[in-house]
């Protein structure tokens, strides 16, 4: 009979609608809503669109000189390399090692994960504590290990001498372990002969990695690296936190975009369209990379 | 069977537990000194808050200056609604997808996928606009303005619940859904009796998903929780960041109790939560 159960189609509307009426309502509709704000002038936050901006590109003109917006830029390509390297790097590494292991996998897995369901702006608090230059974490263990001197109270000024870093630390930190989990999962699809015949064939841990693991384990790092390109454009609850207001010149695309929306709304809008701009073109060039050659699907 | 321990895999467990360490570490550090007072912190925030180094004064203040509790109130309400919200439509529109075939329905399907694209910022703005006009922004009813975020995240929820709902439908044999329909079933009690029942585990999943997506999530609680009584625990703690500035004590004594029901959950429920998380991840 097949099919035939499902022919009666009288009331599928009725379950479909809500839901996609949802998404028509809160973001089809704004999403384009949001394009046509971007050439148009308005007032306040909350407003309605007024006349066309003229010219009517003249926010992308403006951004486009906007010194503000080039940090921000400039910031947001250091983040996203930053994590395809760090977070996606660190995964890889770490995944490699626990699928050599067999006691504690489990263990790892949920201690590595964890920090992913902590709210970001939780974790921005405690590593500004942990940053903290009088006494912070880091600076206390420095003078613990005789790195900085104790005597003379030596101490690093990290959220304005090394701003970048202390703001990207805790966001890579915090994914590693959505990235390792994926990973391990790709790696587990592997078969185990293959690793044997290349053991018989006398070829090293090393040759097996570079040889087998990695070509097959392709579609996986391409996920991977599309999430933290996409992620990347998308932080934004630790950064403010830890810097309000891009502090020390540590603005991202996302937070500019924050601070503007309620100073110059349709400027905001603008933002808003060249961060989605950004994702869909590197997405689809991280596509293209990863995903050119059928022959490695797992 | 006895076998030697090879310094290959003494190193492997080193470093792996290396970096356990720095998962561990920062939150037993913050639980640690939330227990201890300015001067304690001030001059060791490694030693253990033992003896006469232990106070509760931190959470003593914390509880005093911020209504905690309500600001928990208003998160169960917001991230229940939304998880449970997430499930009934998002179950209902995957098991349609999935089981019948129509005209539209690769419209649909792309929408779906589109869906997943749209980061927050370029809907927010427009969002902002239209929930101003029907008046459940800024509003002087604790119960419209919670509306506000609940409304925009079920519907940044939704294309992931639908995409992960399918996956799992699809696995189902249909001769259940055949004999519900030999029995005389609607649609509707075989989906609510037969289907719904059986995709239990991942709607869980999601469910789990849903909340903590929306209980973490600063921005959308940034643009429509702007007054004290409508604070969600995520902007209390925002707030309580910006005005405790040195008052470290306090600090950790509120990243302390905002971690603590997460970690609970975490450790009974850890396997849905990461398969939740990442399965639909992968799938889109």
């Amino acid at each position: 009979m097949g099919a035939n159960i499902y022919k009666n189609k009288k009331l599928i509307w009725v379950f479909l609608l809500p839901a996609f009426l949802f998404m028509l309502v809160y973001l089809y509709y704004p999403f384009v809503q949001n394009i046509l704000n971007s050439f148009r002038h308005i007032k306040y936050m909350g407003t309605a669109g007024g006349d066309w901006n003229s010219p009517w590109y003249i926010n992308y003109t403006k951004l486009w000189a906007d010194p503000k917006m080039r940090i921000a830029l400039k910031n947001t390509g250091i983040t996203i390399a930053a994590t395809i390297l760090g977070q996606v790097g660190i995964a890889l590494l770490l995944s490699l090692l626990v699928s050599n292991i067999k006691a504690g996998s489990g263990f790892f897995r949920t201690v590595y994960f964890f920090p992913i369901v902590i709210s970001a702006t939780a974790l921005g608090l405690l590593f500004n504590l942990v940053f903290l230059y009088d006494k912070g974490m880091v600076n206390q263990f420095l003078q613990f290990a005789g790195y900085l001197d104790r005597e003379s109270n030596e101490l690093i000024d990290w959220k304005s001498k090394h701003a970048m870093f202390t703001m990207l630390m805790p966001v890579i930190w915090q994914y590693v372990g959505f990235y390792f989990v994926i990973l391990l999962t790709g790696l587990s699809g592997i078969p185990s002969e293959l690793y044997e015949a290349a053991t018989i064939d006398g070829g090293s841990k090393w040759q097996q990695v570079r040889f087998i693991t990695l070509p097959l384990l392709r579609n996986s790092i391409g996920t991977c690296v599309i999430l933290a390109v996409t992620g990347a454009l998308k932080v934004f609850d630790l950064p403010w936190t830890m810097f309000v207001n891009g502090m020390s010149n540590t603005w991202l695309t996302g937070t500019y975009m924050y601070s503007k929306v309620y100073s110059d709304v349709d400027y905001a809008s603008a933002i808003a369209v060249v961060i989605v701009l950004i994702g869909v073109i590197l997405s689809a060039l991280v596509n293209r990379i990863f995903r050119q050659n059928d022959d490695y699907q797992v | 069977m006895k076998k030697k321990i090879s310094p290959g895999y003494t190193l492997i467990y080193l470093f792996l537990s290396l970096w356990a360490l720095t998962t561990i570490f920062p939150l037993a550090w913050s639980v640690m000194n939330s227990f201890k007072d300015k001067k304690t912190i001030y001059h060791n925030s490694f030693a253990l808050p033992v003896g006469s180094t232990f106070s509760l004064e931190n959470y003593r203040s914390i509880f005093e200056n911020y209504d905690i509790l309500h600001a928990y109130r208003n998160s169960f309400i917001i991230s229940g609604t939304v998880a449970a919200a997430v499930i009934l439509l998002a179950g209902m529109a995957a098991y349609i997808l999935c089981r019948y075939q129509f005209s539209g329905k690769r419209l649909l399907n792309l929408l779906l996928y589109a869906g997943m694209m749209f980061p927050i910022y370029s809907t927010i703005i427009p969002v902002l606009r239209m929930q101003a006009v029907w008046g459940i922004v800024n509003s002087p009813s604790v119960g419209k303005n919670l509306l506000s975020v609940i409304l925009p995240q079920i519907a940044g929820n939704m294309s992931f619940a639908i995409i992960v709902l399918m996956g799992y439908i699809r696995t189902l044999p249909v001769e259940l859904e055949e004999a519900a329909f030999l029995e005389g079933c609607s649609m509707f009690q075989t989906y609510f009796r037969i289907v719904f029942p059986l995709c239990k585990p991942s709607m869980v999943t999601v469910g789990i998903f849903s909340f903590l997506w929306s209980y973490n999530d600063l921005f959308t609680q940034m643009f429509f929780l702007r007054t004290k009584e409508n604070w969600a625990i995520t902007i209390l703690l925002n707030n309580i960041a910006s005005k405790e500035g040195v008052n470290y004590g306090a600090l950790f004594s509120s990243v302390t109790l905002i971690v603590i029901p997460v970690l609970i959950v975490y450790i009974f429920l850890n396997k849905y939560i990461i398969k939740g998380m990442t399965v639909g991840a992968v799938k889109g």
